[in-house]
């Protein structure tokens, strides 16, 4: 970011007091903590502190679900996503309402809610747990459903919104053409939402990389298996603060990039 | 042979109406012609099956495509039928190539002989230059060419076209009027060409259609349509005076109380509501009261003058209000401007009468 003098063009307004005074209050109060954690970075045993066993199981557990969280929020979330643009049904503001409960919800509540539906008395992990023998709590499995949970609404909204924007007489002109439906969908609906696809694929991915409540509550806290980096940075913060300020670190960056690669990428359009 | 044989009803949910019939032999151009929210846009949509119908059929080359009583609908994908919209809707993501290649690759053709349909096209077009461009990149007229060529890509056996020259500035539109001519003809199916401009009409279309408000009006070419407009807006579409009246004794009564003599009204040959077309050219202007043999002299003020060419027309208002076309020199030598008083004279013979 490059604070410059503010180049006035003739006859451009001044900005008012009124609002610049909070604004900059804002701005200082995004930054300081960001400050405050790299002033706390003992940059010299950074590396040493991501590598350790603790960390990299950490780190690595959080990579692979957050991805596969992901690609399920995408698998999921865009056929509903259309499903929400394009049929009139009766009760799709109440489908909508549900697709971002997740935003709003606190996430230790999404956590409950999980466990009562997935959890070994659960609604449907009981019967899953006798038949199959297959169940979420305690397993990286659980880790995965928590954090597309959280990240669905993401997908939804930014592919629903695309949908709606994009101008549908282009696939009129595609199916006037002789494109087949599903034609129509992968050469002209895709390719008109991917940018904005791109957007909400980068948030849902953030959203599921930070995710600490509804995974601690539902899939627990188990070295390797279920404790990913937000939880390891919580749960080390007293016994190795270095460590846990180290993978706040990582995070941190990953965050940023995302943030750039969307304000670079996908954004700029608008 | 009779290509195309449509009739087209349609129930909007605002209340509009649609009820059109339409028949195209293969070659042929029609034009359909009328105000804007007449149903023009609508009509096309049924044709290319972006709309069923509420009412009636469409069969092309003998096929049933859309029968409101029995039921079959053909999907757009399904019927072979180009469509150029009016705002092309081309595709951004794909170069002018891949546009134009999109319709035979959809129906099955391989990459390799969808890109020659293409690049023939794109030489057709004159466009050959552009293939790789994005639509974004194309000026007005490209972007129509493009447009027109994936209508015509895949050989479709109908080809629709909505307003195809109104995104057009008009000196681009005047050289693509001509051309638009010349390229429909290498399509060998009927072509519909929607339109609210009676020289698109004149120079593209063999017939024309006039639709007003879902109705059929008038049909014919625009000759026809000139000698004997129906209504009101073809009268002004082709730059006709239109009066309506009813024939008393051997004259014609218009509803101001003013009578009209025509030579076409004289042995009780047309009798009840008439219409009667004179055209601008026909009416002489006069400052003072003329001694001339015409029957029909009227007297009012001159509420416009507006140059069309190298002509200038004057729209007079009173018992008769009627334009005349006349030249510069004439508007000089008896200095007519905006509010004086002239007379006008028109000859029987001049007075095209016919039944309403």
């Amino acid at each position: 970011m490059r604070l410059q003098p503010l180049q006035r063009k003739r006859g451009a307004r001044r900005v008012p007091v009124l609002l610049l005074i909070p604004a900059v209050f804002a701005i200082v109060f995004l930054v300081v903590p960001i400050i405050g954690l790299l002033q706390k970075v003992v940059w010299g045993d950074l590396f040493h502190d991501l590598t350790t066993p603790q960390a990299r199981a950490a780190i690595a557990l959080s990579l692979r679900c957050s991805l596969w969280a992901t690609v399920l929020a995408v698998l999921f979330g865009v056929p509903l996503a259309w499903l929400l643009a394009r049929v009139e049904f009766r009760g799709r503001a109440v489908v909508r309402a549900l697709a971002l409960l997740p935003l709003v919800l606190p996430p230790v509540v999404g956590g409950v809610a999980l466990l009562s539906a997935f959890g070994r008395r659960g609604l449907i992990g009981e019967p899953l747990d006798a038949a199959f023998g297959i169940h979420f709590t305690f397993t990286a499995t659980g880790v995965v459903l928590a954090e597309t949970f959280v990240a669905l609404p993401f997908v939804v909204i930014t592919v629903e919104a695309a949908l709606r924007a994009m101008d549908r007489r282009l696939e009129d002109a595609a199916s006037t053409l002789g494109a087949s439906r599903f034609t129509v969908l992968r050469r002209i609906t895709f390719p008109a939402i991917a940018p904005a696809l791109s957007g909400g694929v980068a948030l849902a991915w953030a959203r599921a990389l930070g995710e600490f409540g509804a995974t601690i509550t539902f899939a627990g806290n188990i070295e390797g298996r279920t404790r990913t980096a937000p939880l390891a940075v919580y749960l080390l913060l007293d016994s190795q603060p270095q460590t846990a300020i180290a993978l706040s670190l990582v995070m941190v960056a990953i965050c940023i990039g995302v943030l750039t690669l969307l304000r670079g990428r996908w954004l700029v359009r608008q | 042979m009779t290509a195309l044989d449509a009739n087209i009803q349609i129930q909007l949910e605002s209340g509009f109406q649609l009820d059109v019939g339409l028949r195209a032999a293969a070659g042929e151009t029609i034009a359909i012609l009328g105000p804007n929210g007449a149903g023009k846009t609508t009509l096309l949509h049924a044709l290319a099956g972006l709309r069923p119908l509420d009412g009636g059929s469409v069969t092309l080359n003998g096929s049933v495509l859309d029968d409101a009583t029995t039921g079959v609908f053909v999907p757009p994908e399904d019927r072979s039928v180009g469509f150029m919209f009016q705002e092309y809707l081309l595709f951004d993501h794909l170069t002018a190539r891949d546009n134009i290649a999109f319709g035979p690759r959809a129906r099955g053709a391989s990459k390799a002989v969808a890109g020659e349909e293409a690049d023939r096209l794109l030489e057709l077009v004159g466009l050959a230059d552009r293939a790789d461009a994005r639509p974004r990149a194309l000026s007005g007229g490209e972007a129509q060419r493009v447009a027109l060529a994936r209508a015509l890509a895949g050989s479709p056996r109908l080809l629709l076209l909505d307003e195809p020259l109104s995104a057009l500035d008009a000196t681009t539109r005047d050289y693509m009027r001509r051309d638009l001519r010349e390229l429909l003809s290498t399509h060998d199916g009927p072509r519909i060409l929607v339109t609210h401009d009676p020289l698109d009409a004149a120079v593209i279309a063999d017939r024309v259609l006039v639709v007003e408000e879902g109705h059929t009006v008038q049909e014919g070419t625009i000759a026809e349509l000139a000698q004997r407009p129906a209504t009101r807006y073809v009268a002004d579409l082709v730059g006709v005076n239109l009066l309506r009246g009813v024939v008393r004794d051997e004259s014609i009564e218009l509803p101001s109380g003013a009578l009209l003599v025509s030579a076409d009204v004289s042995e009780g040959t047309i009798v009840g509501v008439v219409l009667a077309a004179i055209h601008p050219h026909a009416v002489s202007l006069h400052r003072q009261a003329p001694e001339t043999s015409a029957r029909n002299t009227w007297s009012g003020h001159v509420e416009a003058i507006e140059a069309l060419g190298s002509r200038v027309r004057v729209r007079i208002g009173g018992t008769v209000s009627l334009v005349a076309e006349v030249t510069p020199g004439a508007l000089d030598d008896l200095a007519i401007a905006p509010g004086v008083e002239v007379w006008c004279t028109v000859k029987a013979t001049e007075v095209s009468v016919y039944p309403a």
